[in-house]
């Protein structure tokens, strides 16, 4: 049985990039790089770049591992490569 | 009943729903649990794993180093969540198809050689000593408050029983038992904070709460802590940074790669039954971890905007801070403070002998303070207890605060064992057995494995009375050494099929070692008073680049995928049917035969 590990690979490595994308803007970049300047904009009564770094991203990394294993679980199907 | 009475019921009660789990999950069948753990729920697995993960530096040091830093707390939060992205989609599926139960067997069959699983076994050691190191901190600061006694008793009484639970813990070993401990210390954690904040806010929410307006105003909680923290000559709460921007940067990045560098917390990833498991098990630790950590800055903000109206009520409703009858007389301080002085960890002196509190920022300029006669700051608040106190300073009933103690030591005795546990197996089986003395017998190994808890338990003790930080910031440093050595070789061992096992070997060598080099040159040897060697580097604190010890591991680890490389250039290529492996491991498929591998 010959599977298409490469493209497998390859496809893993593309949706582990997108999410460290995602990961790395939220994260270093609006909690930290850009938190100076997006404290100006409000949410409610936290300043928005505290409410990044504080609140915001820990929101959004529960999220991007259950969209991980949701895309990779679609990724193992579509090369024929899951577990029963 | 009095508080120190509850306080005893509720921790008793507490110990007693442990033991009784441990003793029915034991009734059960031994051999299911570690058959991979097949029948564990993921979610009570998650429950458990966040247990594990949430130490004493997560419960009681953390919301408050989130209040002295403000904003800058946030690396706590971000580097000790976002690691799980990491540890989810990076290692935690792969280390689970490789089918071995401990981080040093990764290392022994990936880098097919006993030098690179006994040089993991070390860094394993070190980061996780220091880290012990940290809950040692905790643990005094929880059974100090608890037995009303002095922070240095408060660690020997904590060192007694964190060595009876982890050898009781550790024979049984027990998920169940995890997921009450979880139960006890995030109702603990969240409790008082909806009290809190109901009573600041109106928000039953904390994490809604400290983004609304204080109750019966339309001062946002946050601009009046900023305001109020300014009055009283500290930077302003919402954008004061630790250090340089580089520094908040590096020190995120040091936090994230040594959650995922952790091998008590990796551990938990190879008892799950298949790779799918595996990935969404990270997701629901964190879930639970989550919730404990965006309550934190709620805490954090709240408490010390009570703190500070407790000591200084104007502050809150005029800007006369200063006035002379502004702080409360010592003589009629409440009495939580007097609890709180007894271990040592509040203290107050009369700078100006007026009799009053003073506190205040004493490193400003502000002329004001000089001007109203106040001589310097006179009272000093540990940082381990802001949370511990918290429900004493907002007034919560008693059952709350005996409730929280509970919690702390909850918090503290779960990761303690865990830890201690990942030591003497390191110990025991990965170093003695597979390395120097193969003849071991089971009981020999036992044997050996409970005197390894029992010796770092005395010099975690030890160190604790005399700590390198605050519990968290001792905790950041192992898991800085984490992230230099053992994070880089277990990706590369992962994602790179032509690493070699000098690459790793001189990779997690050169890691591991600068990154001690930088800790020890500000901390002393191995954290040992006095033996610190910055006068080497001109004295100077922060040399490089300005960025903290707490933070260096980051840097660590970029030396280590660095040297790894360049050596691994240098070297003989990588075995065939190693590279093989390493393809095999990226597939998911078969991940359920592998569960026997040993």
């Amino acid at each position: 049985m010959q599977h298409d590990h490469e493209g497998y690979w390859k496809a893993t490595l593309g949706l582990i990039r997108n999410v460290l994308i995602v990961w790395f803007i939220v994260s270093y970049g609006l909690g930290i790089l850009l938190a100076p300047a997006l404290n100006s904009i409000h949410l409610g009564g936290y300043p928005l770049g505290f409410w990044f770094a504080q609140q915001g991203s820990m929101y959004v990394f529960v999220a991007l591992i259950f969209i991980y294993a949701k895309l990779m679980g679609n990724i193992d199907k579509k090369f024929d490569v899951h577990e029963d | 009943m009095g508080l120190q009475g509850l306080t005893y019921l509720i921790v008793g009660l507490t110990f007693a729903l442990y033991i009784g789990i441990a003793i029915w999950a034991r009734a059960g069948s031994t051999k299911e649990f570690y058959a991979a753990g097949g029948s564990v729920h993921p979610v009570l697995n998650g429950m458990a794993t966040g247990a594990d993960w949430m130490s004493a530096a997560s419960f009681i040091s953390m919301a408050g180093l989130i209040a002295a830093f403000g904003y800058g707390g946030a690396l706590f939060l971000m580097g000790w969540t976002g690691g799980y992205v990491l540890l989810a989609m990076l290692l935690a599926p792969y280390l689970r198809k490789f089918g071995k139960f401990t981080v040093p067997q990764f290392f022994g069959t990936r880098y097919y050689s006993q030098g690179a699983s006994t040089v993991a076994v070390l860094c394993l050691l070190m980061a996780s000593l220091t880290y012990i190191i940290g809950q040692m901190t905790g643990v005094g600061v929880a059974f100090s408050r608890f037995l009303g006694v002095s922070n240095s008793t408060g660690i020997f009484v904590g060192m007694a029983i964190v060595f009876c639970y982890a050898v009781f813990g550790g024979m049984k070993g027990i998920t169940y038992t995890q997921v009450a401990q979880y139960c006890v210390l995030i109702l603990a954690y969240t409790v008082p904070a909806v009290f809190i904040s109901l009573h600041l806010t109106g928000n039953p929410l904390p994490q809604l709460g400290l983004g609304s307006d204080l109750a019966g105003s339309s001062v946002s909680l946050l601009a009046k802590l900023d305001q109020i923290s300014v009055d009283l000559g500290f930077a302003q709460y919402t954008t004061h940074m630790r250090g340089s921007m580089l520094n908040t940067f590096v020190y995120t990045a040091s936090l994230m790669i040594g959650t995922a560098g952790l091998p008590h917390v990796i551990m938990r990833f190879f008892t799950v039954p298949t790779v799918k498991d595996a990935r969404a098990s990270a997701g629901w630790a964190l879930v639970f971890i989550a919730i404990l950590y965006t309550t934190a800055p709620a805490v954090a903000a709240m408490a010390k905007i009570n703190l500070l109206t407790t000591i200084n009520p104007k502050i809150m409703t005029d800007n006369n801070i200063t006035a002379p009858d502004a702080q409360i007389k010592y003589a009629e301080r409440p009495d939580w403070m007097k609890r709180w002085e007894k271990t040592g960890l509040l203290k107050f002196t009369d700078k100006n002998g007026d009799g009053r509190i003073q506190l205040y920022n004493d490193k400003s300029k502000d002329p004001k303070f000089a001007a109203a006669g106040w001589k310097g700051n006179e009272l000093t608040v540990n940082k381990d207890i802001m949370v511990l106190a918290n429900p004493e300073i907002a007034l919560l009933p008693n059952w709350v605060i005996a409730l929280v103690a509970a919690g702390g030591l909850a918090a503290a005795l779960s990761t303690a064992a865990g830890l201690l546990l990942a030591i003497s197996s390191a110990i025991s089986h990965d170093l003695l057995k597979e390395k120097f003395m193969p003849d071991l017998s089971e009981k020999g190994e036992l044997m050996a494995g409970k005197i390894a808890m029992a010796c770092s338990i005395l010099v975690a003790g030890y160190l604790g009375l005399n700590p390198p930080d605050f519990a968290a910031g001792t905790v950041a440093i192992a898991f800085g050494l984490a992230a230099s050595s053992i994070f880089p070789a277990l990706m590369m061992g992962i994602f790179s099929k032509t690493m070699n096992k000098q690459g790793a070997i001189a990779g997690m060598l050169a890691g591991i070692g600068i990154t001690m080099l930088y800790v020890f040159a500000h901390k002393g040897i191995f954290f040992i008073k006095g033996t610190s060697f910055l006068g080497l580097f001109g004295g100077k604190a922060n040399f490089f680049l300005g960025i903290e010890p707490n933070a260096f591991g980051a840097i660590g680890a970029l030396v280590n995928f660095a040297v790894a490389f360049a050596v691994k250039n240098m070297t003989e290529p990588v075995p065939e049917d190693i590279a093989n492996m390493v393809e095999q491991v990226r597939i998911p498929k078969g991940s359920g035969e592998v569960t026997g591998a040993h």
